[in-house]
């Protein structure tokens, strides 16, 4: 039997109701938002569901919002079911002040450096975590780079005088 | 004297202390791009530290000001022993964003590329599991073959390691006469030299002794720690993007996976060889598929895509559209439509995933790579604990771990 999406959703949302906060559909993959504080409980389910058993995390990545007020950073899990061939994106919304996630490293190994990446570039506090440092910026660092508040250097700029590489 | 903490040492060891190692330099990246510092207990490891980002260049960051098009030379540094998958990976994701149906031929000819770059990626890991094994001759006389690989690219794209290949919708022009004639020479040559090469390893008793049982991990630990492509496969999940999620026509070829069963150093060697027997035998699928196309067919090579695909010169010079879309694109002036998607390729290492997502304006919102080197090599420290210092070497190169896919 296949894993079709309206079945997920039902699951889904008779599991956890009023903790779904939308679920939409994007170029077939079903993407479902939880509340924050119910993450955990989610991929615990997902992943120890018989029918479900969606025990692959594909990629756990954040994504900064910053227009979107008490919900500016985003942890976004892409989950795999390998037997049955299906995917789904879990997206959670946390406030930029308190970024305080549930980490995933009790249920997959696989989260830790993932989870790491996500909190050096963004911020996400990812509460149990083992080991939560610095993994691919230096350790010095105090800004979270990928953060929208972070522009890239403006190309026109006219004010650098580098004699080495000429501008 | 510094004083030392031999907090670590198990029972029954008969050193007296730890001694603190950096290991290297024996993979290209220990120079100086990652670290392993181990903590050993006489030749054993009990404890390995892993740095990496040595070389992380921003690219998700720099991605959200470029247009589409400029994000292809981006991820050729990704993997770089098999750019042009993972510019395939990238086009890919790009036509699925936008709804571009490529033709048949166009897939073909990307097959072709995507399986030699699959085959000269697993010809380096490979030889240089040989190296570190201690056989050089191995290495160093299938590297011709990489050369007339990378020859190849450079017919069709003009460069070689770094190749920027192919365009939204298709190639940038179609394949030259000399590029098929070297395709043919390599599909016609390269099995002989494969076939010595494995002679070489397959069966020869220092080499197995080396690998068989060292660096292993179970199936179950593979797929928690979200292994993906040959290292998964060697432990015995048979999980291959090409199979599960085809793209590009995959599904017109006939190939089989080859799995492993322990996922030790042996079996990932052993998978990746089989991996390339049946690159060749997808690529002699998809050259005479391309052979096949008669009359107007047989000469296209991109989909028509206006708004991203560049026109011709010519067209740009003489038609009015053409030098619209020409400038549109070449200034970054076209609008992505809104949307997010994940798409994701069998690269060399496993499952290269692009999730893409796009506010309306002329560069992406956030993107994200996965990528599968630096989700497995975490495994490192578990894989190697418990082990000698020589197993550990074989191990980090068996993993094939390319530090610019590791760190982006």
């Amino acid at each position: 039997m296949s894993l079709t999406n309206n079945f997920i959703k039902e699951k889904l949302t008779n599991q956890f109701g009023e903790f779904i906060l939308g679920i939409e559909e994007s170029y077939g993959m079903l993407s479902v938002t939880v509340k924050s504080e119910v993450n955990l409980k989610v991929l615990t389910f997902l992943h120890d569901d018989a029918e479900l058993s969606f025990n692959f995390l594909t990629d756990l990545t954040g994504v900064h919002f910053p227009d979107r007020k008490g919900e500016e950073l985003s942890v976004v899990y892409h989950l795999h079911n390998l037997v049955k061939n299906a995917r789904l994106r879990i997206k959670i919304y946390v406030p930029v002040e308190k970024p305080d996630v549930y980490t995933a490293t009790g249920l997959f190994s696989g989260a830790n450096w993932m989870e790491r990446e996500t909190y050096d570039f963004f911020g996400v506090n990812f509460v149990g975590h083992p080991d939560l440092r610095r993994v691919l910026n230096v350790d010095e660092m105090d800004y979270f780079p990928l953060r929208k508040e972070f522009p890239l250097e403006d190309q026109t700029r006219v004010d650098k005088d580098d004699e080495m590489f000429g501008r | 004297m510094q004083e030392q903490l031999n907090i670590n040492l198990p029972e029954g060891s008969i050193e007296k202390q730890t001694t603190r190692l950096n290991l290297g330099p024996t993979h290209p990246a220990t120079h100086g791009v990652f670290q392993n510092i181990l903590e050993m207990d006489g030749e054993r490891i009990i404890k390995t530290e892993s740095t990496v980002g040595y070389i992380h260049r921003a690219f998700e960051k720099i991605a959200e000001r470029r247009p589409l098009y400029q994000i292809t030379t981006l991820t050729d540094r990704l993997n770089y022993c098999s750019s042009p998958i993972n510019n395939m990976g990238w086009h890919l994701t790009c036509e699925k964003l936008l709804g571009v149906k490529t033709p048949k031929r166009v897939d073909y000819l990307r097959v072709i590329i995507m399986e030699l770059a699959r085959i000269t990626d697993h010809l380096i890991c490979n030889s240089i599991v040989g190296v570190d094994t201690g056989a050089y001759t191995g290495f160093l006389y299938v590297m011709q073959y990489r050369e007339l690989a990378y020859e190849i690219y450079e017919e069709v794209c003009g460069s070689r390691l770094t190749t920027n290949m192919g365009r939204i919708g298709g190639f940038e022009r179609d394949f030259s006469f000399a590029a098929f004639q070297k395709l043919e020479k390599f599909l016609n040559e390269f099995p002989a030299v494969w076939k010595e090469f494995e002679n070489l390893f397959n069966r020869n008793r220092i080499f197995v002794e080396r690998t068989r049982g060292t660096g292993a991990i179970s199936a179950e630990r593979a797929l928690n720690y979200s292994f993906t492509g040959p290292n998964l496969r060697a432990a015995g999940v048979d999980y291959d993007v090409r199979v599960h999620s085809p793209y590009s026509s995959y599904e017109d070829f006939e190939f089989i996976i080859p799995v492993g069963t322990t996922g030790d150093n042996y079996d990932r060697f052993m998978v990746r060889n089989a991996e390339i027997w049946e690159s060749l035998s997808i690529m002699k699928q998809a050259y005479q598929k391309v052979q096949d196309f008669k009359g107007a067919e047989a000469e296209v090579y991109h989909a028509d895509v206006p708004e991203y695909y560049l026109p011709e010169k010519a067209d740009v010079y003489t038609k009015m559209e053409a030098l619209i879309y020409h400038f549109k694109i070449v200034m970054g002036e076209t609008d992505i439509p809104a949307g997010e998607v994940y798409q994701s390729v069998e690269g060399g290492n496993g499952e290269l995933g692009f999730y893409l997502i796009t506010d309306g304006g002329r560069a992406p919102f956030r993107l994200h790579f996965r990528r599968p080197c630096f989700i497995y090599y975490q495994a490192y420290a578990e894989i190697v604990k418990n082990t000698m210092l020589s197993d550990a070497i074989v191990t980090l190169s068996s993993l094939n771990l390319i530090a610019g896919e590791m760190d982006a």
